[in-house]
């Protein structure tokens, strides 16, 4: 990669004691941090510590109630996003904003497209930019510049939104990458820290936002802690540990996240046989009372598919599903909660949560049938079910009359948790429980979990963090490409032995199923795994 | 956070007593502030038209104004289920014109039965209900686009069949007259079913489990069919109940005028119901809204109409205040969203 290195002994970005208040509540408090240039700063925090505020004040997108921000020591205003990224501060937002219906190379320069006489795209010079960028970035044989903004993985969205920081009139300064890992895989992570630390190299003051320690601990040179809206710390990354981060983040300790005996019965809840849909193909796993099955894999493996098409949502191919023995239909998402399954799906916001409404109107959804006398719900009961779910799970909030948009991530999650657990389902699936969800939270959903095991819910986890994966499960099922390639027991796996299986033969995705999976010494073909 | 409370039972404990401030404060939040400000407008309008004329605030005016708002105010009432399920029905009119035809000739060809006219006339609208809901389902059709070429075609099924002229007499019949002149301690028939309407779709959405679906799929449609709600179940049956609603309007239309209208006094309620759902608070992207607000939103609007005519304003002006009322009604609604203003609204 080719950026121009401007690293000499400048200051970088900083904000100085920056203070944000929205009406009544403050969401930055005299906040005063320094971004050197050629070093990359993580940024933590627990949700609602105030990182996004910051991020969005460093770039323009809101205005700090007080404070001023500075670059390379000079003040600068900041009234809006363009001028944040003609003074070369970027950021790569968590979640690409991608134009799906045109291609890669207009969805980089969108808003400056080459233009001939007549306000005619220029195709030859747009070409031409292209080739020419990709190429520079190192980009140009993972990202192909015709392809549409539909056709994109979540990693070349992403790719796409990079390409746009560093293109542009003015030379990058300084570049914020919020959460840039939580859709990315393993190895697509690996590629994003490559270009981050080129980026780098080339004088460029990082920020990097996120919760993944591991990651934080690769990548970054400075970790800033911010808590409340305060900063809580500012430690060199090399001298420090993840107990003292968390200890920063939360004010206290957390020993042991994972505190999980395993108590898996003998009874099976959930058996798949031979199950296919139009995504994932000849799954079988059984899934015992009590028992944490985790699916683990790649992005696109095919691990929310399977657990749509368990929940209903997706018509079978072919295969049958048996709850406690009795084979079940799955018409619709209706038939799926009848025979007591449940799901939590990946992205709360979308696709489980009614943002506008109550957590008592959330809660109650699913069991709004046990709650009604004819057809009127009981409100006394709903109340009570509801305020019990809330008590259990600790979600907080002033009341369940709160609305639940007014909640932080983890204490969404907990209502979608609330919900199905009022239902008391036999199977619970959870795709991706503790995405964007604090730390202190994550523990209580572990609890939960290990709560929920113990009282004999058969529970399937889908996540992407392994160290999720290894805390949680009894046993791992990986999947690729549709398909379970591989079982693993507690005892025996380790991150290298998921992510070798989830790996496996690295099929193009150009050609499916047609290409058989040979199995594989660890891989047991019989349902049930290797117990 | 770690400052925040756990969830508390304040509300449920507060020492079982209601202080009279609590009571306030209740009524307050129930109420809501777009409520208050229709209430406000309310007042602020009867006190104008009141003091430029002294007949305006009669029993008797008054009366003329609630019968005037009964036709209008069905449709929006059952707009307001529509719009909270993220739809929208601008057919309303047409399909009310289509049954005060039906009505009519049905009556005069089955020899002055008007049980048999008013039945028929429903039961075209839950038929054109149910087909507006197929087009949009399973035609993949957008709602607004659905019910606009509905709005055209169904007028035309109605000017087709009566040939484009009123038909037949009606006020010869008992149930008719009754429908028409009848009151009920004091109050208008016209104006008792509206009341009957509304008071039965605000306990369907607010005190059974099926509102809460409606308001479920209007919310978040993706959550709602992986919480086991059946989407095409519930739109088909809410686009029929607003077909039905909608002949009951064009049977009280029938009633009113004495016979059956294919155009006259149906056309352009459309834009009367979505402009009082939207006054009244429903959001038009679905999962928000309620039938109090939709009713005084439509007593305002009566109220405000009347004055006009009262005051001998031209109705010409009057169409220019609907217009500026429904666009000034979905500026507040986005503003309180807090929408950003860029590009097209969500």
């Amino acid at each position: 990669m080719n950026i121009p290195s401007t690293a000499t002994a400048r200051p970088g970005l900083a904000a100085e004691s920056i203070t944000k208040r929205f009406g009544p509540v403050q969401a930055l408090r005299d906040v005063t941090l320094r971004f050197p240039p050629g070093q990359v700063t993580a940024l933590m925090g627990e949700n609602g510590a105030g990182k996004s505020t910051l991020l969005r004040i460093l770039t323009g997108d809101h205005q700090p109630t007080a404070g001023r921000i500075r670059l390379d020591g000079q003040v600068i205003d900041l009234d809006s996003p363009t001028d944040a990224r003609r003074a070369g501060i970027r950021i790569i937002p968590q979640e690409p904003e991608i134009i799906p219906h045109v291609s890669v190379a207009e969805n980089v320069y969108a808003g400056s497209l080459p233009r001939r006489p007549g306000r005619r795209l220029d195709r030859a010079e747009l070409r031409r930019r292209i080739t020419a960028d990709l190429e520079r970035l190192g980009f140009d044989k993972v990202l192909d510049p015709d392809l549409l903004g539909s056709e994109l993985t979540a990693a070349q969205r992403q790719l796409v939104e990079i390409m746009r920081a560093l293109t542009g009139d003015t030379a990058p300064r300084a570049i914020a990458f919020d959460e840039p890992t939580s859709s990315l895989s393993d190895h697509e992570v690996d590629a994003l820290f490559a270009l981050i630390g080129r980026l780098r190299d080339a004088g460029i003051a990082v920020i990097y936002v996120s919760h993944r320690m591991k990651e934080i601990f690769r990548l970054a040179d400075r970790i800033a802690v911010l808590r409340d809206g305060t900063v809580a710390g500012t430690v060199d990354a090399r001298a420090t540990s993840e107990g003292e981060l968390v200890r920063l983040m939360v004010g206290r300790d957390l020993s042991s996240l994972f505190a999980r005996q395993h108590v898996a019965g003998d009874r099976v809840v959930l058996e798949v046989d031979g199950l296919s849909t139009d995504d994932v193909h000849d799954i079988s796993l059984q899934v015992r009372a009590g028992e944490v099955v985790a699916l683990a894999g790649l992005i696109g493996a095919g691990r929310s598919e399977l657990a749509l098409a368990l929940a209903g949502d997706t018509p079978l191919r072919s295969g049958t599903v048996r709850i406690d023995g009795d084979r079940i239909r799955l018409r619709g998402p209706a038939d799926a909660i009848r025979a007591g399954i449940g799901l939590a799906p990946e992205e709360r916001k979308a696709q489980a949560l009614f943002l506008q409404r109550t957590i008592r109107d959330n809660t109650s959804l699913v069991s709004l049938g046990r709650l009604r006398r004819w057809r009127f719900v009981d409100r006394n009961q709903e109340k009570a079910l509801a305020q019990e779910y809330a008590d259990r799970l600790r979600v907080r909030a002033p009341s369940i009359e709160a609305e639940v948009r007014t909640l932080s991530g983890g204490n969404q999650q907990k209502v979608v948790l609330a919900r199905w657990l009022a239902r008391k389902p036999a199977l619970l699936i959870l795709d991706e429980p503790t995405r964007g969800v604090d730390i202190g939270a994550k523990a209580e959903i572990y609890q939960i979990i290990a709560d929920l095991a113990r009282e004999g819910t058969a529970i399937l986890v889908i996540s992407s963090e392994l160290p999720e994966v290894l805390g949680l499960a009894d046993r791992i099922l990986v999947m690729q490409n549709g398909r379970i390639t591989g079982r693993l027991d507690h005892t025996e796996a380790t991150e290298e032995a998921i992510l070798a299986l989830a790996m496996a033969d690295d099929l193009t995705p150009d050609l499916p199923h047609e290409t058989a999976t040979a199995p594989r010494a660890e891989t047991d073909p019989a349902p049930g795994g290797t117990r | 956070m770690t400052t925040a409370l756990s969830v508390d039972r304040e509300l449920d404990q507060s020492g079982g007593r209601p202080t009279p401030a609590t009571d306030a404060r209740n009524w307050l939040a129930r109420t809501g502030g777009q409520n208050l400000g229709l209430i406000g407008a309310m007042a602020l309008v009867l006190a104008v038209f009141g003091w430029l004329n002294p007949n305006y605030l009669s029993w008797n005016n008054i009366q003329v104004i609630a019968e005037a708002a009964t036709i209008s105010g069905l449709l929006a009432v059952v707009q307001t289920i529509v719009i909270i399920c993220g739809g929208l029905d601008i057919s309303v009119g047409s399909q009310a014109g289509l049954a005060s035809v039906t009505s009519a000739m049905v009556f005069t060809s089955t020899g002055s039965n008007s049980l048999l006219g008013i039945g028929a006339a429903v039961a075209i609208g839950a038929g054109i209900g149910i087909f507006n809901g197929v087009v949009i389902i399973y035609g993949r059709v957008n709602p607004t686009i659905a019910t606009l070429a509905g709005l055209a075609a169904y007028k035309g099924v109605a000017q087709l069949i009566s040939n484009g002229s009123a038909q037949g007499y009606v006020l010869n019949d008992s149930l008719f007259v009754f429908l028409s002149r009848g009151k009920i301690a004091g109050l208008p028939v016209m104006v008792w079913l509206l009341l009957l309407v509304a008071a039965a779709v605000h306990v369907l959405l607010r005190y059974t489990d099926i509102g809460r679906n409606i308001y479920a799929l209007g919310g978040n449609d993706t959550a709602a069919r992986l919480a086991g709600i059946n989407l095409n179940k519930y739109l088909i049956a809410v686009y029929a109940l607003s077909g039905m609603v909608a002949a009951l309007a064009g049977v009280l239309l029938t009633a009113r005028t004495g016979s059956g209208q294919p155009v006259s006094g149906s056309e352009g309620l459309e834009l009367q119901a979505i402009t009082a759902a939207a006054l009244g608070g429903c959001a038009l992207k679905g999962g928000k809204g309620g039938v109090g607000g939709t009713l005084l939103a439509v007593a305002l609007l009566g109220a405000l109409q009347n004055g006009l005519t009262v005051q001998g304003i031209n109705a010409f002006w009057q169409n220019v205040a609907q217009g500026a009322l429904l666009v000034a009604a979905v500026v507040i609604q986005q503003r309180r969203a807090r929408e950003r203003a860029v590009g097209l609204p969500a």
